[in-house]
C-alpha cells in the first residue's frame, strides 16, 4: 500500500521465504488484502484466472491492479468493483475488441471510478524488471515525444550521463503481492513454468509476497526448453489448481479458449448480463 | 472482394522474403501470415508476446496463442523482447494500427476525447511507441475515414516519421511522407477515385504526381487469404 522505499526493501537472506502449500481460498485470504497493490501476470498464456475468481468471491476491494494486458481477467475484477486503480499497457480483448467493463469504469465510473496509470509494454516491462532488480528506475526509449510521458507521473525524461541522449526513466513496480499460474510444482514447492513466459519472473521477484497456482504437483521437475524456474525460497504460497488458467491456457495442459474470449465481448457489453454471468459462474461456485 | 481484403493483400506485398517482421493482432496478423504463404516464406515472424520465428498454421486470434509458441524458433520473456529485440532495432518491419492518424503519421490508440474524461477509452499503447521508434520500416494499416484521418489527434500514442521507411496502407490507397514529412497519397487501389480518398481524409490531403494505381489482388492472393481466415479459430 505504501511506496516501497529502498531502505525498506528486503535484501539478501532477509528476502528468503519458504512457500507453503495452501488451498486456494486460504492462500488468497492470507496474502491478498483490501487495498493491496496486486499484480496478476501472464501475457496471454498462463493467466491466473482461478486465483482472480477467488479474489472476487472473497470480496476484495480497493485493489491497485497492475498488469500489462488487463485482459478478461481484470475486466472481471474491475466490473465487480474490486479495483480503485489500474496500471497497464494494453487494455483490449486481443483480436476481439474492447474490454467493456474496463471502458465502462473509465468512461462512466461504473461500478466505481478507476484511476489509470498508463504505460507502453516496454515501459511496464522495464518497470517490473527494475522492481525485480531493486533499482531506483528502469530505462528505455519509446516514450520520448508521446503524450504518455505527460500523463504518467511514473515516467520521466532523463539524460544519459555518458552520451547526453534523452531517454525515459520509469519508476519501478514493487507490488504488495504477485499471483501467477504455472504448469508444475515439486513437493518442496519449487515451481516451473514453460512456453511464453511474459513478465512472471519479474513480477514475482519484484513483489513483496508471491502466490503461485499450478496445474500439477510432480515428484521431480524435469529440465525443459523455454522454462522458468522459481525456487521455493522466493515464494510464499503454492496452490494446486488444475485448469486455473482457463480461458487462457497452460502450454502442455490446455489450449486457449478463443471462443470464450470472443463470447466475452457480448457477456461483458451489458452491465446486467455481466453481473448475472459472474454470479452464476464465479460467485456461486468454489 | 472486400476493401479490407485489398488492404491486407497490398500490405502483405510490402514484406520482402527474409525480413524480420513484428506482427500485431488484427489485419497486420493476416498480412504477415499471407506474405509468408506467398512470396516471403522465409519471413521471420516476431510476436511481442515473446515468440521469434513463429510459423502458425492457423491465423492466431491473439498474439499469444498456443500455436505461435509451439511453432517458434525461440521464446523470450517480454522484457527481453522489448529491450533486446524491438528496442535495440533488430526488427525490419513493424505493423501498427490506428484509431486516429494525423498528417505527420502520429498515431492515437489511447482515447477519443479528453484524456481525463474520455468519450471512448481505447486499448492504449501496447508495443506501438517502441515499434514506431525503433523498427526499421513502419507500415500502418487503417480504414480510410475522416474519423480516423484527422487534423488533430486527441492523444499522441506513438510518433510518425518522415522518409521512405513509413507507409500507410488503407482500404482506399497508399500514403507516404513527402520531402517535408507530411504524408501524401502516392497510390489508389484499382477502382478507387482520388475524390473518394480526399473526402475520407480530415485534412486537405496532398496527391503525389504521378499517382500510381496498385495492382489488384490476384486470384491466388485472395484464395490464400480466405483459407487463412477460415483457419482462424
Amino acid at each position: 500500500m505504501q511506496d516501497l522505499t529502498p531502505g525498506r526493501v528486503p535484501r539478501g537472506p532477509g528476502d528468503r521465504r519458504s512457500a507453503r502449500f495452501l488451498p486456494l481460498s486460504e492462500a488468497i485470504a492470507e496474502h491478498v488484502h483490501d487495498g493491496d497493490e496486486l499484480a496478476l501476470e501472464g501475457f496471454t498464456h498462463l493467466i491466473p484466472f482461478a486465483a482472480a475468481h477467488e479474489i472476487v468471491r472473497q470480496g476484495r476491494s480497493d485493489l491497485a491492479l497492475v498488469r500489462m494486458t488487463p485482459d478478461v481477467v481484470y475486466d472481471q475484477l474491475i466490473g465487480m468493483g474490486c479495483a480503485r486503480r489500474l496500471t497497464f499497457s494494453y487494455g483490449g480483448n486481443p483480436g476481439v475488441g474492447s474490454l467493456h467493463r474496463f471502458r465502462d469504469a473509465v468512461e462512466h465510473g461504473w461500478p466505481r471510478p478507476l484511476e489509470v496509470v498508463e504505460h507502453s509494454h516496454a515501459g511496464l516491462a522495464a518497470a517490473y524488471a527494475a522492481g525485480a532488480a531493486r533499482l531506483p528506475f528502469g530505462v528505455l526509449r519509446g516514450y520520448e515525444g508521446t503524450d504518455l510521458l505527460a500523463e504518467n507521473d511514473s515516467v520521466a525524461s532523463v539524460e544519459s550521463p555518458f552520451t547526453g541522449e534523452r531517454v525515459s526513466a520509469v519508476k519501478p513496480i514493487n507490488p504488495d503481492v504477485a499471483v501467477i499460474h504455472a504448469q508444475q510444482a515439486d513437493r518442496r514447492g519449487n515451481v516451473m513454468l514453460w512456453g511464453l513466459a511474459g513478465v512472471q519472473k519479474e513480477a514475482v521477484l519484484a513483489a513483496r509476497r508471491a502466490v503461485v497456482t499450478v496445474e500439477e504437483l510432480v515428484d521431480e521437475l524435469e529440465p525443459r526448453p523455454h522454462s522458468v524456474f522459481l525456487p521455493v525460497w522466493v515464494l510464499d504460497a503454492v496452490v494446486v489448481a488444475p485448469g486455473g488458467a482457463w480461458p487462457s491456457y497452460a502450454a502442455g495442459y490446455s489450449v486457449r479458449d478463443n471462443a470464450f474470449y470472443a463470447r466475452w465481448d457480448e457477456i461483458s457489453r451489458d452491465r446486467d448480463r455481466f453481473a448475472e454471468w459472474m454470479r452464476e459462474h464465479i460467485l456461486e461456485t468454489a | 472482394m472486400t476493401p479490407e481484403e485489398v488492404m491486407t493483400v497490398i500490405a502483405a506485398r510490402q514484406l520482402e522474403d527474409g525480413q524480420v517482421c513484428l506482427v500485431g493482432v488484427g489485419p497486420p496478423n493476416a498480412a504477415a501470415n499471407l506474405a509468408r504463404r506467398l512470396h516471403a516464406p522465409e519471413c521471420v515472424l516476431v510476436y511481442e508476446s515473446g515468440a521469434i520465428g513463429a510459423r502458425p498454421l492457423r491465423l492466431p486470434l491473439s498474439i499469444g496463442d498456443d500455436d505461435l509458441a509451439a511453432t517458434a524458433d525461440e521464446l523470450v520473456s517480454v522484457p527481453e523482447m522489448f529491450a533486446y529485440w524491438i528496442g535495440a532495432g533488430r526488427i525490419d518491419v513493424g505493423f501498427l494500427g490506428a484509431a486516429q492518424i494525423d498528417r505527420r503519421g502520429n498515431i492515437n490508440t489511447t482515447v477519443i476525447g479528453p484524456y481525463g474524461r474520455p468519450k471512448v477509452r481505447l486499448p492504449g499503447a501496447g508495443g506501438a511507441p517502441e515499434i514506431a521508434a525503433a523498427v526499421r520500416a513502419v507500415i500502418v494499416m487503417a480504414r480510410h475515414s475522416p474519423r480516423t484521418f484527422v487534423e488533430q489527434l486527441d492523444f499522441v500514442t506513438s510518433l510518425g516519421r518522415g522518409g521512405d521507411a513509413f507507409t500507410v496502407i488503407t482500404d482506399l490507397g497508399v500514403l507516404r511522407p513527402g520531402d517535408d514529412g507530411e504524408v501524401e497519397l502516392t497510390a489508389v487501389h484499382a477502382g478507387v477515385e482520388v475524390e473518394q480518398v480526399l473526402e475520407a481524409t480530415g485534412w486537405p490531403l496532398r496527391v503525389r504526381e504521378p499517382l500510381e494505381v496498385t495492382e489488384p489482388p490476384t486470384a491466388r492472393e485472395l484464395e490464400e487469404l480466405r483459407v487463412l481466415r477460415l483457419r482462424t479459430r
